[in-house]
């Protein structure tokens, strides 16, 4: 069977809703919550990659090394904030993060 | 070849400038005792001057310049954007620094953040391609997740910047998933080809209505917009108030940037089809932002209400869909980052000694403390609110006419309703600062500078709604290249 790009958008499109369904479902741990903001940007990537092969244009790949600098950047700056979450509130549930609310 | 490279240096040059600045003030401030602190902030200053000086230097033609292979524009409209977003960081750098120096705040990273996250609205002022405008925006939202978990030892200013943090990675998301669809129909990523190069087509085909719902989505989170304000109220209220102030003010300008490049200038074909979201947004906003801030005793969280329902109004400017909507929309954010900045500049003065002025209770009786006070926050609501002799009413006013002549009669009618619905809350905290007694807020103690500054910021309001026509036609010119 040919992989044709429909395969990959439709990988991709799967990819994209289990990490929105893992942010909104997951109850319980902040990091899960970063893995699957990393998750989606990968999503994404993938559709990227897949379009620029098709269209045989170098930009979607370009684009991709950006996404992924910039989501080590993100990362980096989600997990300094959950220390810093931890440290006051010593717990990273979810579910506790509820005092500001109306 | 040489002068391709001057001409792209040339048009970078503000950015240029801010960013080897920037890393300068890093690295001063790194040898800085704490007593010295206040050589930072200088330095932020005079780079923003700079920065300024060098913007009114090159926007005196009028002229647009494409550069870095047409994906960086300069152009009437990046310049009045990037004129009023210097101006907000350096009103709000002002407004701070007392408020942080009681707080046992006042470290280099304010300012270098809040640098950092201008120089991504400056990059998304002059944006003309998908790529450089998700680098802008990434660069603005990452240093403003830094700057609301600034006080580390607060537990609400954690929870707020992880709220923040993971609702702004899902907007990104979004937004790149759309970009990528939107790659994927057209084969470009720069917004002068997608213009051009979407035909009638391409704009049927389902997978660029995809994307472009995607896009909106992305974008209408950036704003604030409902159903994606969710991060607005918590941020607002949890961050530290200087920090809100921050948050309230130039990034408006980024978001409403990131709006006309992709919306506006890179996919009008499908015009009709994001008039419509943008429409049921715009309407969903005005109603909830102000049916909600009615609710709040917390004055951060009420004027976070309160800035849904200008966004609501900002978007019906899209709406329209005509130059004089889009100008009505850029008059409208340019007068809002002006109200935002004295309101919130407002709260930050008066907990400028230590304890914290945010809910309404505070500022009862404020009048009979700080006269001069009440009077500029009584202004500000009364323009917030839209009555004559202030912006306020102008901004508004625009935006219901570029409405009428396209034929939204219901949704200007929606708007009116809403507003007469928010000026109730508005209203509430005059009559509490005018008539009510039991508040403990005063303004003793805020230093010369910082109320003169404030004074200013305020009368500016008076000065616009008196004499509208030089910001006008400022908006007028940005608008009509687009």
């Amino acid at each position: 069977m040919m992989v044709t790009l429909s395969h990959y958008l439709t990988l991709s499109a799967l990819l994209f809703t289990i990490s929105i369904a893992g942010i909104f479902l997951n109850r319980k741990n902040v990091i899960v919550l970063l893995m699957c903001v990393e998750l989606l940007l990968l999503a994404v990537n993938f559709n990227f990659i897949a379009f620029s092969r098709y269209l045989d244009d170098p930009a979607g790949q370009v684009f991709v090394f950006f996404i992924l600098t910039v989501a080590a950047a993100e990362s980096a700056i989600g997990l300094a904030i959950l220390v810093v979450l931890f440290r006051s509130r010593r717990s990273i549930n979810v579910q506790e993060l509820d005092v500001l609310k109306g | 070849m040489a002068s391709a490279l001057s001409t792209d240096l040339l048009t970078a040059w503000p950015e240029i400038i801010l960013a080897v600045g920037l890393c300068l003030v890093l690295v001063v401030d790194i040898f800085l005792k704490d007593s010295y602190r206040d050589v930072t902030y200088l330095l932020s200053i005079f780079l923003l001057a700079g920065i300024a000086w060098s913007l009114l230097g090159a926007g005196a033609g009028g002229e647009t310049t494409l550069a870095f292979g047409g994906s960086y524009i300069s152009d009437p409209l990046s310049r009045v954007l990037k004129l009023f977003a210097v101006a907000a960081v350096a009103t709000v750098f002002l407004y701070s620094r007392p408020y942080l120096r009681a707080r046992g705040l006042h470290l280099g990273e304010f300012y270098v953040l809040g640098l950092f996250a201008l120089l991504g609205i400056l990059v998304l002022a002059s944006s003309y391609s998908l790529l450089v405008s998700y680098l802008g925006l990434e660069l603005l939202s990452l240093s403003l997740y830094a700057m609301v978990a600034f006080n580390r030892d607060s537990p609400l200013a954690a929870e707020a910047a992880m709220k923040y943090f993971v609702l702004g990675a899902i907007a990104s998301g979004t937004l790149l998933y759309g970009m990528s669809l939107v790659y994927g129909v057209t084969g470009s990523l720069n917004i002068g080809d997608l213009q051009a190069t979407i035909g009638t087509a391409q704009a049927s085909s389902l997978s660029l209505w995809v994307g472009l719902a995607f896009l909106v989505a992305g974008i209408a989170f950036k704003f604030g917009a409902v159903p994606f304000h969710m991060w607005a109220p918590d941020v607002y209220q949890g961050a530290p108030t200087a920090v809100t102030l921050f948050v309230g003010t130039a990034p408006k300008l980024g978001a409403l940037a990131l709006a006309i490049r992709i919306l506006v200038e890179g996919l009008p074909a499908l015009g009709d089809l994001w008039q419509v979201m943008l429409a049921a947004l715009a309407v969903l906003s005005l109603v909830l932002g102000n049916v909600a801030a009615i609710a709040q005793a917390n004055l951060k969280r009420m004027l976070a209400y309160s800035t849904i329902a200008h966004v609501g109004f900002i978007l019906l400017g899209f709406v329209a869909g005509t130059p004089e909507g889009i100008q009505a929309a850029l008059f409208y954010t340019l007068v809002y980052v002006i109200m935002a900045s004295g309101s919130f500049g407002f709260l930050v003065l008066l907990s400028s000694r230590g304890e914290e002025v945010e809910t309404l209770e505070d500022i009862k009786g404020l009048w009979q403390r700080s006269p001069w006070f009440a009077l500029m926050m009584v202004l500000l609501m009364i323009s917030m609110i839209g009555v004559p002799p202030l912006a306020g009413f102008y901004a508004k006013w625009w935006i219901l006419s570029a409405l009428l002549e396209t034929n939204h009669v219901g949704l200007a009618v929606a708007a009116l309703v809403a507003s007469v619905i928010g000026a109730y809350y508005y209203l509430r905290v005059i009559k509490m600062m005018l008539f009510d007694d039991g508040g403990q807020a005063h303004a003793g103690g805020v230093p010369l500078d910082v109320r003169v500054v404030l004074s200013v910021n305020v009368l500016l309001l008076l000065l616009i709604g008196l004499l509208p026509d030089r910001l006008l036609e400022l908006c007028a010119r940005a608008a009509a290249l687009i």
